[in-house]
């Protein structure tokens, strides 16, 4: 017997493990997304029980979501809703970041207020919603404890703003225990030197964050906005069960999402597919503008290091 | 290399009873035995009943698929004729209404029912009005007198409108019902003695014997500090029965002009707080109907009647010790009169599917529970259920029956004289999708917040949505 390496390659092995992942990816993610783009130049729906298509129509359904349904206006109510529920989250999540870190505070108890604010999160967002139904229903908890100490009720789930803030409130309680955390954990990761120096240079509080807390943890920020947004745009389940599927009032909190299960009832998947590819490209467009912003962030480090390196060997 | 091999099989063995535990079902164990020439079945299932089989020609097992258990409390009449077969196993198969769960259930294994072997296949299907035509219209149903065996005799004493639901458009008809389910306006003795000073069906039916004179009811009972109806869906059905064409015709949508003036009635009762805004089946809906509602009556049939409205009108319910009887809330204070319109909610139909093959079984069943006076006749005395035999009806209405629920009312009689002048020649398969997205569209225009163009442009954007096929 000849001996071929005199090390052992472990290299086969990594590859090996992969295809698992591989196999999952293929399977539940790739072929549904080339049937998805293929069924959407298709007619094909159930009419009853009788099966209508499936026929090649070409560009016909994308023709129709363009310029027949109101797919801009679910976008809109989308990105509103989504909005509505953002901004609180992120500076209540920056707020209680800061104070969670902030080496001069030293609140007791952290991890379990880190615990009560993720926990929203773990509740399904269907029970979550079903529960909000039925507290700021028109006869409600909420509407009683108004009656009762002599304010006028309020028809939550009747009014848009009602409807709209409810689902952007209920966004808002779900998601900013998790951002929270994702900040700790940004606001952690600095250099605790910079802020010691600041410090001893006389900077306060206020200064130290805008300086030094908030440059430094940006990239964080971005990826927390840009994960929020992906989510944003597929949110579903709490306006699809706080409206029954509806979007009430006037369609105002239907999402583009609710707008695609609107098909589901019809079977419809030539429009579905259609829909599903116009999202899938208006996520691909964001992810691009992330990836952007976070490659060009290294780029630019890379080429201030470089810099640095030139004027050293000056 | 062997210790490769060992871990190998250990793997497949791991895999391998893994997956078998997803195979086997540990409901039923069936065990044939072979005798002389019949096959003997015994079938094990979790409640340890034991069915001894025999075989024949027909099928040994029928099932049935369904929404609820109203047609398996039913099929105890039909048990008691001693005509099912004692080596029959009758599967009902129960998928819940929401969401158009069951017809989604329905659709599914109709579509596979050639293929499915002859015991897995669908014999019996129960369908509800608004979408009866749907299944009617295609050949996935069979003719109730060509292919089951019934005569034109036995369904003659049927209420006409209950065979025009289920009759396709050649005039074949393809199902059969134990109920029929004619509407009345229930309202409350007590408000209608303090509005319009007397209680007696007979004059209160005269207060109200058209939309302008029910109107007129509505101004006087809101001056007094009730609410006419308790919300926007109320009345819908007394108009969309009462229309002049289908919602669908050559696949183009036409709102019907009777529809509209519900959308008008109800929008002018909204504005001016003669109801509550509430919706059907919400709880503010059955809070109003109950002792501390201030609603003057409510649009319901037969069962809704006896049964929906009597729960919600007891103060102590029957789940927590109440009785039903005069005293325990408002039992006592309701009464019926026809109302302004004839009209008729719900109902259940039986279709014999094909592809049966048990279908001298489905004859007896269809024969025993909608066509036997003497069986129709006993359940509705057993449950007050009103059942779809004009004869065993009319007989109840003239005889002293009464309701100690409805102050001594015999609603019988009004049940039996509404029922016959329902006409519900203008149904179409689209009905139930149709008039659910009317509704949603037209609650934002009762609301305030939308104009009325756009509830209905709304409506229209809905119904496509639903049904790719159609235009406005």
């Amino acid at each position: 017997m000849k001996r071929k390496t005199k090390y052992v390659n472990y290299t086969k092995w990594g590859y090996i493990f992969l295809i698992p992942f591989f196999i999952t990816y293929i399977v539940f993610s790739l072929i549904p997304l080339i049937s998805t783009i293929y069924n959407s130049f298709f007619e094909n729906y159930m009419s009853g029980l009788t099966q209508i298509g499936p026929k090649f129509i070409g560009f016909d359904n994308y023709s129709s979501i363009f310029f027949k349904s109101e797919l801009p206006v679910y976008l809109k109510n989308t990105f509103v809703i989504w909005m509505m529920g953002f901004i609180p989250q992120i500076i209540f999540s920056l707020l209680l970041a800061a104070w969670f870190t902030d080496l001069k505070l030293k609140l007791k108890c952290t991890g379990f207020f880190k615990t009560v604010f993720y926990m929203p999160n773990i509740i399904m967002a269907s029970a979550f919603s079903m529960l909000f139904f039925t507290m700021f229903s028109d006869a409600g908890p909420v509407n009683n404890l108004l009656n009762s100490m002599g304010l006028p009720t309020y028809r939550f789930l009747a009014e848009v703003a009602g409807t709209r803030g409810l689902i952007a409130f209920m966004n808002y309680l779900m998601w900013f225990g998790n951002t929270t955390i994702i900040l700790m954990a940004a606001i952690m990761g600095i250099d605790t030197s910079l802020f010691e120096a600041a410090q001893i240079d006389g900077a306060n509080s206020w200064q130290t964050y805008k300086k030094i807390t908030m440059p430094l943890i940006k990239p964080i920020l971005a990826y927390v906005l840009i994960t929020s947004l992906i989510g944003g745009i597929q949110m579903f389940d709490v306006p699809q069960i706080l409206t029954n599927g509806n979007g009430n009032p006037n369609r105002t909190s239907m999402t583009a999402i609710m707008y695609l299960n609107k098909h589901l009832y019809s079977k419809n998947y030539g429009m579905a597919g259609a829909l599903s590819v116009i999202l899938f490209i208006v996520t691909c467009i964001l992810s691009f503008f992330v990836f952007r912003y976070i490659t060009k962030d290294r780029f630019a480090e890379k080429v201030m290091k470089r810099k640095r390196g030139d004027s050293c060997e000056n | 290399m062997k210790k490769k091999l060992f871990s190998l099989l250990l793997v497949c063995i791991l895999v391998i009873t893994s997956l078998v535990g997803c195979g086997s079902d540990g409901d039923k164990e069936v065990v044939k035995q072979k005798t002389d020439d019949q096959d003997v079945v015994t079938q094990t299932t979790d409640d340890q009943e034991v069915v001894t089989q025999t075989a024949k020609e027909q099928g040994k097992v029928l099932n049935i698929y369904c929404w609820n258990t109203e047609f398996q409390d039913r099929f105890e009449y039909f048990k008691k004729s001693g005509k099912l077969p004692e080596d029959v196993v009758v599967n009902f198969i129960v998928t819940p209404n929401e969401n158009n769960a069951y017809q989604n259930a329905l659709d599914a294994a109709l579509l596979n029912q050639e293929s499915a072997s002859a015991d897995d296949k669908i014999d019996i299907f129960l369908v509800e009005a608004d979408y009866a035509l749907k299944y009617v219209n295609t050949d996935y149903t069979l003719d109730v007198v060509n292919d089951i065996g019934l005569s034109e005799a036995d369904l003659s004493q049927q209420y006409q409108y209950t065979k025009d639901i289920v009759t396709n458009g050649n005039g074949v008809q393809k199902g059969v019902t134990w109920q029929a389910t004619p509407g009345l306006f229930a309202y409350r003795r007590s408000i209608a003695k303090d509005i319009l000073g007397t209680d007696d069906p007979a004059e209160v039916q005269k207060a109200l014997a058209d939309w302008t004179k029910f109107n007129e009811v509505a101004d006087q009972a809101s001056a007094k500090g009730y609410k006419m109806l308790s919300g926007y869906d109320d009345s819908y059905r007394t108009f969309a029965n009462n229309i002049s064409a289908p919602w669908v015709t050559n696949d183009v949508i036409t709102v019907d002009a009777n529809l509209m003036k519900w959308v008008d009635q109800t929008k002018s009762f909204t504005d001016k707080g003669y109801n509550n805004k509430t919706s059907l089946w919400a709880p503010e809906w059955s809070a109003d109907q109950g002792p501390d509602g201030k609603v003057f009556g409510f649009f319901y049939s037969t069962w809704g009647i006896n049964f929906t409205l009597l729960g919600n009108a007891l103060e102590t319910s029957k789940d927590e010790g109440g009785k039903e009887e005069v005293g325990n809330g408002i039992y006592g204070d309701y009464a019926v009169c026809y109302g302004p319109e004839s009209y008729y909610w719900g109902g259940t139909w039986i279709c014999a599917a094909a592809g049966t093959d048990n279908a001298s079984l489905i004859k007896d069943i269809m024969y025993v529970m909608t066509c036997d006076a003497a069986v129709l006749k006993q359940i509705t005395v057993d449950t007050q259920d009103y059942t779809n035999n004009q004869a065993a009806m009319n007989e109840l209405a003239a005889g002293d029956f009464k309701s100690d629920f409805l102050g001594g009312q015999n609603h019988i009689k009004l049940f039996a004289e509404s029922a016959t002048k329902i006409d519900m020649s203008n149904i179409s398969p689209y009905d139930q999708g149709l008039t659910e997205e009317f509704q949603k569209a037209f609650k934002d225009y009762f609301d305030g917040n939308v104009d009325k163009d756009t509830a209905l442009s709304n409506f229209y954007n809905a119904a496509i949505e639903k049904y790719p096929n159609l235009k406005k």
